[in-house]
C-alpha cells in the first residue's frame, strides 16, 4: 500500500481512488450515536489514516437529507466514495462487520 | 339534533370517511380517526389502491392532507398507477395537499454492525407529516421492512412503537400487509394493530373472478361482518353493501305506463310507479322481452331516455324480433333515445356487469332501464351473489329514481323459480307471464302477482302478441291466481 503521509485538507480536490468518503447518518446525540462517531472514527484511523473524510449528518437538524440515501436505520454509515455505494447499519461495535461490510482493505 | 335539550349519551368513536362507495356504509362512516387500520390481503387484491384512495378523498373531499410512505413503488410509478383513476399526484403534491415518500428497502445489501433503530423513518414521516400538515398516512406496505431489516426483534418493537407513534400524533392511517399461509398477514402485523382490521380477497371461481371485503375487526364500532363484493373500475373501488342499505330513498308518486293500455288499468289505470322495480318471469317464450320492448317503446315515446341490457341477444337480433310483434324500436335508437348494451354474462365477473351498468347509468341518466334477462347472470354464479348484487343494483336505480324492468326466465319445477322467489322480495312489482293450453289451444296468460302500494288486479289477462303489437286479452274466469309460485 502506499502511504500518503501528508494529512488532506477536507473535502479533497482530487480524489484518489483509494479515498474513501463517509457519511454517517444519526439522529440527535443518542447513546448510539455517540457510540457509533467513536467507534467509526476508531477505524478509521487504523485502517484508513489520512485517506478518509467522515461527515456526520443529523437528521433531526436536516430532516431531507434522509431521502437521498435512502435512510431507515438509524445510525447508518455510508460509504460514498470509492464507488459502488455501500450501505451499514448498526452502532458499528462489530469492527469485523464494519471493515467487511465497508470493504475496507487489511492495513499492513 | 340541533336545538333538541334533551341529550343521548352516546361516545361514538370519530370516523375519517374514505370516500369510497360503500366503505363507509360498511363501517358506518370511515376509519376510525387518530388510528391505525390494517388492511391486508394477496396480491393483487387492491389494498394499495384502497389506500390510495383514501388518501386523495382526504385530501380532496375532507381537507385532510396525507402522507404516503410507498415501500414499494416509486413516487412516479405510483403517480402513473393511479393517473388512470383521475388522481393527479404530482398536482396535489405541488398543492401540498398530498407527500409521497418513496422508501426503497436494499435486500440483503444493509451489513448490521451494532444496535440500531429505525429512526431514518421515523424523521422521514415526521418530516414529511409537518410539510403538510397531514392528518392521514398510509403505509404501504410496512412489511417490506423485514426484507431489508435482518434482526426482526428490533423491527417489531419500532414497529411498535410507529404504530404508537402514529397514534400519539393522531393521524389516522392505513397501513398495508401481505396475507399469510393462515394469518391475516405474512409477519403477523394484526398483532400490533387493535383498532380496525379490513381484509380483502380476490376470488376465481369457475373462471369467474370477484373481490370481496371485510371488516376483521372495528373496536367500538358496530360494522358489517358479511364479506361484501367490491369492484374495481375506472373510478376506483365500490364496496356493494348488502345488509348496511339504508332505505332512504325517496318514493316517487308519479307513475309511468306500462305500455299497454288494458294493463295500465289492472294497475289502477295508471301503471307502474315512477322509479319502481318491475320483475317479468315467466318460462320460454311467454312474452317477457316483448313486454319489456313494448315498455320501452312506450318510455321512449314520452321522450324518455332507455337503456336495454341483453344478456342473451344481440341488439339487432332484438330490433329484427320486436319488428314482428309491431314494434319498431329502431327509430329510438336512432333519436338516441333507446340505448342497447348486450353483455355476454360469461364475459365478466358480477362486479363487472355491476360496474358497466352503473357507468352507463351515470353517462346516460336513463329514466326506465331493462335487464333482460336476469336469468343468465343467475346461472353464472350462486343466488347469493346476484341477489346482493340486485340487492346494489335496485337501489341505486331506485336512488336515481329510474323505473326499471328485470325479466327472468322460470322453468316449471326448476330452482331457478327459486331464484325469482328470491329476487322477487326486492321489486316493487312482480308480473307472471304463463302458458297454457285450454282445449288445446296454446295462449298466453299475465296477472300481477303483487304490486305495492296500490290496489292491483288480481285478474288472469290473455296476453295477445300479434303483427299489431302486444294487447290484453279478456278477462280469464276459469283461472284463479295462484300466490304460491315457488311451490307446486
Amino acid at each position: 500500500m502506499n502511504s500518503t503521509p501528508k494529512k488532506r485538507p477536507p473535502p479533497p480536490k482530487t480524489i484518489q481512488s483509494d479515498f474513501y468518503r463517509l457519511r454517517l447518518y444519526i439522529a440527535g446525540q443518542t447513546p448510539n450515536s455517540v457510540i457509533a462517531i467513536a467507534n467509526l472514527k476508531k477505524i478509521c484511523e487504523e485502517q484508513l489514516k489520512g485517506k478518509y473524510l467522515i461527515e456526520v449528518v443529523d437528521l433531526l437538524e436536516k430532516p431531507q437529507l434522509a431521502k437521498g440515501d435512502q435512510i431507515i436505520a438509524i445510525p447508518t454509515l455510508v460509504r460514498r466514495l470509492p464507488p459502488p455505494v455501500k450501505k451499514i447499519i448498526g452502532n458499528l461495535s462489530k469492527t469485523e462487520s464494519v471493515i467487511v461490510g465497508l470493504d475496507l482493505q487489511p492495513a499492513r | 339534533m340541533p336545538g333538541t335539550k334533551i341529550r343521548v349519551v352516546r361516545t361514538s368513536l370519530a370516523k375519517a370517511p374514505t370516500g369510497i362507495q360503500g366503505l363507509d356504509e360498511v363501517t358506518g362512516g370511515g376509519l376510525p380517526k387518530g388510528r391505525v387500520t390494517l388492511v391486508c390481503g394477496k396480491a393483487g387484491c387492491g389494498k394499495s389502491l384502497l389506500a390510495m384512495e383514501f388518501l386523495v378523498h382526504g385530501a380532496v373531499q375532507y381537507g385532510e392532507p396525507g402522507v404516503c410512505i410507498d415501500f414499494e413503488e416509486t413516487e412516479e410509478k405510483l403517480s402513473a398507477n393511479v393517473a388512470s383513476l383521475g388522481f393527479n399526484l404530482p398536482a396535489l403534491t405541488k398543492k401540498k395537499k398530498l407527500f409521497v415518500d418513496y422508501v426503497s428497502i436494499e435486500r440483503n445489501q444493509i451489513a448490521e454492525t451494532g444496535e440500531y433503530n429505525l429512526d431514518g423513518l421515523f424523521i422521514r414521516l415526521a418530516h414529511a407529516v409537518d410539510t403538510i400538515g397531514a392528518k392521514r398516512v398510509v403505509l404501504d406496505s410496512v412489511e417490506a421492512l423485514f426484507s431489508g431489516i435482518a434482526d426482526t426483534t428490533i423491527l417489531r418493537s419500532e414497529l411498535r412503537r410507529l404504530f404508537r407513534w402514529l397514534e400519539d400524533k393522531k393521524l389516522t392511517a392505513i397501513v398495508t400487509g401481505e396475507a399469510g399461509a393462515n394469518t391475516l398477514t405474512r409477519h403477523g402485523l394484526e398483532e400490533y394493530i387493535a383498532d380496525c382490521v379490513i381484509s380483502l380477497d380476490h376470488r376465481v371461481t369457475e373462471q369467474i373472478s370477484t373481490r370481496r371485503l371485510r371488516v376483521v375487526k372495528y373496536r367500538g364500532t358496530s360494522h358489517g361482518t358479511d364479506e361484501y363484493p367490491f369492484l374495481i373500475d375506472e373510478d376506483g373501488i365500490s364496496v356493494v353493501p348488502i345488509t348496511s342499505l339504508v332505505l332512504s330513498h325517496k318514493a316517487l308518486k308519479g307513475r309511468v305506463s306500462t305500455g299497454m293500455s288494458a294493463m295500465d288499468e289492472m294497475m289502477e289505470g295508471e301503471g307502474f310507479f315512477r322509479g319502481s322495480s318491475v320483475l317479468v318471469t315467466g318460462t320460454a317464450g311467454t312474452g317477457k322481452s316483448s313486454l319489456a320492448a313494448n315498455f320501452t317503446s312506450a318510455a321512449c315515446a314520452r321522450g324518455e331516455v332507455c337503456l336495454y341490457f341483453t344478456f342473451e341477444e344481440s341488439p339487432s337480433q332484438i330490433l329484427r324480433n320486436m319488428r314482428s310483434v309491431g314494434l319498431n324500436l329502431g327509430p329510438w335508437v336512432k333519436k338516441g333515445l333507446l340505448h342497447f348494451n348486450a353483455m355476454r354474462p360469461t364475459s365478466t365477473g358480477l362486479e363487472g356487469h355491476l360496474a358497466v351498468i352503473h357507468r352507463l347509468i351515470a353517462k346516460l341518466r336513463p329514466q326506465v332501464v331493462v335487464i333482460d334477462p336476469i336469468t343468465n347472470l343467475v346461472a353464472e354464479s350462486g343466488t347469493y351473489d346476484v341477489k346482493s348484487m340486485l340487492v346494489r343494483l335496485v337501489d341505486f336505480l331506485k336512488v336515481e329514481q329510474i323505473t326499471s324492468m328485470f325479466t327472468n326466465l322460470t322453468f316449471a319445477g326448476d330452482p331457478q323459480e327459486r331464484t325469482a322467489a328470491a329476487v322477487s322480495s326486492l321489486m316493487d312489482t312482480w308480473i307472471v307471464l304463463r302458458d297454457s293450453k285450454p282445449n288445446g289451444r296454446p295462449r298466453r296468460e299475465l296477472y300481477v302477482l303483487k304490486s305495492r302500494g296500490m290496489e292491483h288486479s288480481r285478474e288472469v289477462r290473455e296476453l295477445i302478441v300479434s303483427k299489431k303489437g302486444l294487447e290484453l286479452g279478456m278477462v280469464l274466469k276459469d283461472h284463479t291466481v295462484s300466490t304460491n309460485v315457488a311451490g307446486h
